[in-house]
């Protein structure tokens, strides 16, 4: 069985791997690469908890495949934090307590951190819609609004 | 119970405060790990094969092509899980479900499954098993399946709790019946009458993470289960039982839990991964994806509702009645019983009979979905309630204070209440801003009550002091909402200690006594009373200990603020020890110090909330959008307030989605048109406000810091709080749940 | 002598009896003497009965005290979400 061999970056790191062609990006850094911080909760790009960035682009990690990561440059959750400091966001989403079971959280920090990136003041319904491809049934995302503009408020005075 | 329960009305240092989750940086750096996300050595892909059918019998199965496929370790069918349930028909349904005997009863229902080297071998072996089925008739509307004509799901099925016993089967498994008084006299005594039909569809808990498990059974008997659950020592039971081993042989670890809401309270998965396992001697990750979670696992049921209401002028309601029918899937449950106990829980009737109908349809088997069975109720109810306040023109929030249950009133479904919070959260209702704020054109608010037990039970927790004086809580009951952290405040609280030296684990299986699961809003509740009946416990070892280490008599130190304290002047030089020089003294005093409990928590209070919302309805499309929410909700005693404004508001949310949108869509076929959370739309942030929350705290007398259960009952007014909204903003009553366009605007047009 | 009341379809079960009198001082003695007096309510029993004492629901624990005057109600024991 050959596989199609793969070198990208993920999180600024060099990384090379053999996938099948049908896999996707998300079973490779799931499964080939230990990367379990993006999760399958559809596998149909309807739920954004496999959000990750490709290229600064937010995308679906189901709906890429494998192979398509060549040449680029891949960042998941496990890279958000620099070294032992939390990324605004991450800090925020503990201190709203914006995040309850938590298997959405990765998703939507990658999902704030690119609608940050491309508005650094938004208003709450532009955070409301910038997010609205990520589903969390936990906390009715009062609290994770909240996080996303009070984290904003700070990257901006940072 | 060697632990006095009652309520003290002490003062608190940690409870009440909100510091951070002990689960949050592993949440937000991708380091939790989830049922998915754990992996063994050797580890199989496991795979399941799923009836198209909504009814048939299945005739033949041929899994040869399957078996002799390259890389296919282990093939299982119902022929592998062999009846081992001895009589109990619970647990035969439970089988029946996880893998189908000699009928597929929904589309969707397991009927073979694969373990194999990789997920794409296993794919392809589940193309080559045959089945030969012979589809029969099926049905999965709730009134059309109680009519003598529908087709029969089993046919040694008659209708329990009806007298004589019928002679002929029936899908309607069972009739309850609940209330008191006489409900013929309290009608004809009445001024004013509503009486209606309410249907509402049915919907899934939505938990973003599907079910998954890692099984591991060993040639000796032993075996490991890795699984995101909602109590691991009952999915241990359950799968020990259906597979025949000793319970104490199966180790299950939960692992976190991405969101359960009720649905992962029911095994599925589990035993088929097990008993791959165990035929192919080699461990077996099981995963569902989103469609086998939709089509397989999880529902609510679909219910047909008839209310009826009298009143008197002066707003006394005379007398009031229910009849409730609930999809149950194909076997039996107590849905429609649930139904008929919560419908009227908020009110003081003299005149109340409810009666439920366990309805058997070819639709997945039904599971609990917080609260289970009290939205619907309260839908039915608390719009009647709506409409006959508004008949009689009395404000609704004053009709239903008027009406209101209190300490002392008989609950329609029986006993006598003690302290309750209904009456407080409808006066802070009506004294709320909310409900004095403008509205425009098209924009209608409602409001609505909802009630939902709160559970106790078995549990079992133990409490190791460190070394270093900082300690360890390991709890039989998964944190599904914040538990850890709340339990953490909890042993802080009643040892005397900051909140950061306290470390709150789940413990597997084999670690700890069994526990119930976390259902019932049960977790804070009665994890709290064990975790204070295990401090408890350390602070008399450790007052002994002090004694020692003083050579004084044990009665004569005491526990204050964290430190063991030489009482009375003969003592009164001696310094305080803390537990850390208690801890570090260990040693030569007797050995490590713990402290554990188990108990049965008794005396779960009752809960009670009352929500607000405006709505505003687009009358030329039918399109809703939700203004502005409130949520006002007793909670006993708020451990973690910002925890418990969460449980408020997700339920909400969640029952914003059932009232607006959600709901099984089923082809002519029986097939379900919707699997997906693209055509099963649960609310995205967009369609939401914010959501305001007040915590009301009336203490339940039965737990020392007075802690109600907080996690379900916030589902239960909104369906019915957003059908006042609609129907006041549109001038027609809404009947049927989820008020999508289309349905909107078709009774725009009936009327 | 306690005082016990019997949800619906329990009195059904008991032969329309919604109230009954019971010789029993803890909730054992109580299942015991119901299911002597009326053997269709061992079903009910089996199943899981929740006792209600004054408003406060105990799941069957066997020793616990029913208190002369109280205000005794069985239940279905439930399940929950």
């Amino acid at each position: 069985m050959s596989g199609i061999a793969v070198s990208t970056t993920i999180n600024g790191d060099d990384v090379e791997f053999l996938c099948q062609a049908e896999e996707t990006l998300l079973e490779v850094l799931r499964d080939r690469l230990g990367l379990t911080g993006a999760k399958e909760g559809c596998g149909t790009g309807d739920c954004g908890a496999c959000s990750v960035l490709v290229d600064d682009r937010l995308v679906c990690s189901c709906l890429v495949l494998g192979a398509e990561a060549e040449g680029r440059n891949i960042e998941t959750i496990e890279g958000m934090a620099d070294g032992d400091k939390l990324h605004p966001l991450q800090r925020k989403f503990i201190e709203h307590a914006a995040l309850q079971c938590g298997i959405c959280t990765p998703g939507f920090l990658i999902a704030a951190k690119d609608l940050l990136a491309k508005n650094a003041d938004p208003t709450e319904e532009e955070v409301r819609f910038g997010l609205a491809g990520n589903l969390c049934r936990c906390t009715g995302y009062d609290k994770i609004v909240r996080a996303v503009l009070d984290a904003a408020s700070e990257m901006r005075g940072a | 119970m060697d632990f006095d329960p009652s309520y003290t009305a002490q003062q608190f240092k940690s409870v009440g405060t909100r510091p951070l989750r002990p689960d949050g940086v592993d949440k937000v750096t991708g380091r939790a790990r989830y049922g998915a996300d754990f992996n063994m050595p050797g580890q199989l892909v496991g795979r399941v094969l799923r009836s198209p059918h909504a009814h048939a019998i299945i005739r033949k199965i041929d899994t040869s092509k399957a078996e002799a496929l390259k890389g296919v370790k282990a093939v299982v069918t119902a022929a592998d899980l062999p009846d081992l349930t001895d009589g109990d028909a619970d647990l035969y349904a439970i089988l029946s479900n996880c893998m189908a005997r000699d009928k597929a009863f929904y589309d969707g229902h397991a009927v073979a499954a694969v373990a194999a080297i990789d997920a794409r071998t296993a794919r392809r072996a589940l193309k080559l098993i045959e089945i030969d089925y012979e589809v029969l008739p099926h049905v999965t509307d709730v009134d059309e399946a109680m009519k003598d004509s529908a087709p029969l799901l089993h046919e040694s099925v008659f209708t329990d709790g009806v007298d004589p016993a019928p002679a002929k089967p029936s899908n309607v498994a069972r009739r309850s019946q609940y209330g008191h008084g006489d409900v013929d006299a309290g009608f004809a005594d009445a001024d004013m009458v509503v009486e209606r039909t309410y249907r509402t569809e049915q919907t899934h808990q939505g938990y973003i993470e599907p079910h998954a498990c890692v099984a591991s059974v060993n040639n000796d008997g032993t075996g490991e289960l890795w699984v995101c659950t909602q109590g691991h020592f009952v999915y241990r039971q359950w799968c020990a039982d259906l597979l025949g081993m000793d319970v104490s042989k199966l180790r299950v670890t939960s692992s976190e839990i991405g969101g359960g809401f009720g649905g992962k309270t029911h095994v599925w998965a589990e035993p088929v991964a097990l008993a791959l396992s165990r035929k192919a001697g080699r461990p077996v990750k099981l995963v569902m994806s989103r469609d086998e979670v939709f089509r397989a696992s999880g529902p609510t049921s679909a219910t047909s509702i008839d209310v009826k209401i009298g009143a008197k002028k002066d707003g006394t309601i005379t007398a009031a009645s229910a009849t409730l029918r609930y999809t149950c899937g194909p076997w039996v449950g107590m849905w429609a019983e649930l139904g008929a106990m919560t419908a009227f829980a908020p009110y003081d009737l003299k005149n109340v009979r409810t009666v439920g109908y366990e309805v058997l349809v070819n639709r997945p088997k039904v599971s609990a979905y917080r609260a289970p069975s009290a939205p619907m109720a309260a839908f039915a109810v608390e719009s009647a309630v709506d409409e006959l306040a508004r008949k009689i023109g009395m404000d609704p929030v004053d009709f239903r204070i008027a009406n209101v249950a209190k300490e002392g009133t008989r609950a329609s479904y029986g006993p006598v209440y003690g302290p309750i919070g209904i009456g407080p959260t409808l006066e802070a209702v009506k004294e709320h801003p909310h409900m004095k704020a403008p509205l425009g054109k098209n924009q209608g608010r409602g409001m609505a009550c909802g009630f939902w037990f709160n559970f106790g039970g078995q549990t079992c927790t133990d409490l190791n002091i460190g070394a270093d004086g900082t300690v360890t809580i390991a709890v039989g009951t998964v944190d599904v909402g914040g538990s850890r952290a709340s339990l953490s405040m909890v042993a802080a609280e009643e040892l005397g200690i900051p909140y950061e030296q306290v470390k709150a684990i789940v413990a597997d299986t084999s670690s700890l006594g069994y526990n119930d699961m976390t259902d019932g809003s049960r977790g804070t509740f009665s994890s709290s009373m064990a975790t204070i009946s295990a401090a408890r416990n350390a602070i008399r070892i450790m007052r002994a200990r002090a004694a020692q280490m003083w050579g004084i008599p044990v009665e004569d130190v005491v526990w204050e603020e964290g430190h063991a304290k030489a009482a009375g002047a003969k003592h009164g030089n001696l310094p305080p020890l803390s537990v850390r020089e208690i801890a570090a003294a260990a040693g030569n005093t007797g050995g490590p110090i713990a402290g554990h409990s188990e108990l049965v928590a008794d005396g779960a209070g009752v809960s009670f909330a009352t929500h607000i919302c405006d709505i505003e309805v687009d009358p030329e499309t039918g399109q809703t959008r939700v203004l502005r929410y409130t949520v006002v909700q007793d909670a006993g005693k708020a451990v973690h307030p910002t925890y418990v404004e969460g449980q408020y508001q997700g339920g909400a949310a969640q029952g914003i989605g059932w009232a607006l949108n959600e709901e099984y869509i089923y082809g002519k076929d029986g097939r379900l048109q919707n699997p997906g959370f693209l055509d099963y739309r649960i609310p995205v942030c967009s369609d939401l406000p914010m959501i305001d929350t007040q915590i009301l705290e009336i203490p339940n007398p039965n737990h020392p810091y007075g802690i109600r259960g907080v996690g379900e009952t916030s589902i239960v007014p909104p369906l019915a709080a957003i059908a006042n909204a609609v129907s006041n903003a549109v001038g027609v009553r809404m009947t049927h749940i989820p008020m999508s366009p289309p349905r909107i605007l078709a009774a725009l047009e009936a009327e | 002598m306690v005082e016990v009341r019997l949800w619906g379809s329990l009195a059904a079960a008991a032969g329309g009896e919604e109230m009954l009198e019971i010789e029993a001082e803890t909730i054992r003695e109580l299942f015991a003497r119901l299911e002597e007096r009326y053997p269709a309510l061992k079903r009910f029993i089996d199943a899981g009965i929740a006792v209600s004492i004054d408003g406060v629901i105990y799941r069957d624990t066997w020793s616990k005290e029913l208190p002369r005057d109280a205000e005794i109600f069985l239940l279905p024991r439930i399940a929950g979400g």
